[in-house]
């Protein structure tokens, strides 16, 4: 999940110089559950810009704000109130902020800073879990992921920082490497922690990254 | 070739001392304190970006200890450098005889006074050992060749003794053994007992250890450790020793002597690497008390 948090109040309202109307633009997912783009963050959002003098002349809450196809038939709804608006709030992550940037040609402002992928640990608390660096270590680490969970993502085992256990960089932290290897030891798999690991490439993640699962269909 | 690998290699007790770049560029003291170490010890750590804080960098200095006839250890951190920078460092280290490298992975950016900085890590430190053997084989980190004569490198990295659980440690110091570490030196100790325990699970891994000495300066400056600096274990007694102490700076120069004679007249290690933190002019007085 796409883990976000809204954007202090002021520099939402900083975008918003000179603006009187807007539209919001919500998530029906990951924001939904971040509690930034839900349709009850929605009406507060419109409270609040009500009484800061701009009026929200038209939202939506579409299922997913990262969805082009989608968005497109979502801002339909729209069509008779994005012409006469100033700008458009988005409530979603940094992705959907995006896609609805490409789709009409007005202002889109994020209400929201895009945090991190995370997993919900239960409600309104999340964990940083992937930093999507495309090549899975999973499988050699009991599980646990050495290059988010370690603040040095490192890959042959612990750095000599950490003190009780816990991460040099946020003492709230446990160290990842001794996670990995208590993890390992239960599971019979400590061998795994012998293996030398070579230093991660990064040619393949040369971003931005398209997949496309239609390109041979496309090449035809 | 590396003077301290030729006193490692023939059984001499290595002696290495530690000294920081200044945050400027003003090299004057660090010219100072390395000549005072000359002829004391076998080589001359110069850190790098020591506590994640800005200062001159370590090659530098590594230059100039060099160009005055005091051989360095270049320590190299995968915090702030990328492993074409890590490697290009090497060849200008090379470029100038130095033959030493120290592979750290480096205190974390935000633990430093420039937290901004974009913490790399790019390569870990057995990533820094392999890139730096890489070399010696005479290809960069792309697989491509080197042109001319390829560079020769005594390489080492550092191990806590003292880390829990230390089995882990060990895991880690193999393999950096495996990616070419020589020699290690070792995080402060103080407990002779437990450094001994340490040394019957290091001394199956091939490679020279020169134990950590941190010279204490006071009762709270070890209380200090104890509580903030990763894998120190002060121990209650030696606390109270400098508690006691009139001289607790003297008392600390002695314990420290005491530990280096102890861990050579035992064999307990191959040398002793001693990292003053600002009190350097000490390091030959901990050498003269211990009858070095």
């Amino acid at each position: 999940m796409i883990i976000s948090q809204k954007k202090p109040d002021e520099e939402i309202l900083s975008y918003l110089e000179g603006a009187k109307k807007v539209v919001l633009v919500g998530c029906g997912e990951c924001a939904t559950v971040c509690k930034t783009g839900g349709e009850e963050e929605l009406e507060n959002m419109k409270a609040f810009l009500a009484s800061h003098g701009i009026e929200v002349v038209g939202s939506i809450y579409p299922q997913s704000a990262c969805n082009k196809l989608l968005m497109k038939k979502e801002l339909k709804a729209l069509k008779d109130v994005l012409p006469e608006c100033d700008a458009v709030v988005s409530l979603s992550c940094g992705d959907g902020t995006q896609t609805i940037a490409s789709l009409i040609d007005k202002c889109v402002y994020p209400a929201n800073n895009t945090m991190f992928l995370g997993e919900v640990e239960r409600q309104g608390i999340f964990t940083e879990a992937c930093r999507l660096c495309s090549d899975c270590v999973l499988a050699y680490t009991g599980g646990i992921c050495p290059i988010t969970k370690c603040a040095k993502s490192l890959i042959n085992g612990p750095c000599g920082g950490s003190v009780d256990g816990k991460c040099e960089v946020n003492h709230d932290n446990p160290c990842a490497w001794i996670e990995i290897y208590n993890k390992l030891n239960k599971l019979g798999q400590l061998d795994k922690l012998e293996k030398m690991y070579e230093p991660k490439g990064y040619k393949d993640t040369a971003y931005p990254r398209v997949i496309n699962l239609r390109e041979e269909k496309h090449d035809e | 070739m590396s003077k301290l690998k030729q006193a490692l290699d023939s059984g001499t007790f290595a002696l290495t001392a530690e000294i920081a770049p200044p945050k400027g560029f003003d090299f004057t003291r660090q010219l100072y304190l390395a000549n005072l170490l000359k002829d004391k010890v076998h080589a001359v750590n110069v850190t790098d970006f020591q506590s994640a804080s800005l200062k001159a960098s370590s090659l530098g200095l590594c230059i100039m200890l060099k160009q005055a006839g005091i051989e360095p250890v270049f320590q190299i951190t995968g915090r702030d450098r990328s492993r074409m920078a890590i490697q290009g460092d090497m060849l200008s280290a090379a470029a100038f005889g130095i033959k030493n490298i120290l592979a750290l992975t480096g205190d974390h950016t935000t633990v430093g006074d420039c937290k901004d900085s974009k913490p790399v890590f790019d390569l870990d430190s057995v990533g820094i050992l392999k890139a730096a053997r890489m070399l010696e084989s005479g290809q960069d980190c792309g697989g491509n060749a080197l042109n001319g004569e390829s560079p020769e490198f005594y390489l080492g990295a550092c191990v806590t003794p003292e880390y829990d659980p230390v089995e882990l440690q060990i895991i880690k110091m193999k393999k950096k053994a495996m990616a070419g570490a020589a020699f290690f030196q070792t995080q402060g100790l103080y407990d002779i007992e437990s450094f001994k325990r340490f040394m019957d699970y290091a001394s199956k891994i091939e490679c020279k250890v020169l134990a950590g000495i941190i010279p204490l300066k006071s009762a709270g400056m070890a209380k200090f450790m104890n509580r903030s600096v990763p894998g120190i274990r002060v121990p209650d007694s030696l606390i109270e020793r400098l508690k006691n102490s009139s001289e607790p700076v003297k008392e600390g120069i002695l314990i420290a002597a005491e530990f280096i004679s102890k861990i050579k007249e035992q064999g307990i290690c191959d040398g002793a690497h001693i990292m003053a933190i600002g009190a350097e002019e000490n390091v030959p007085l901990i050498l003269e008390a211990a009858g070095l």
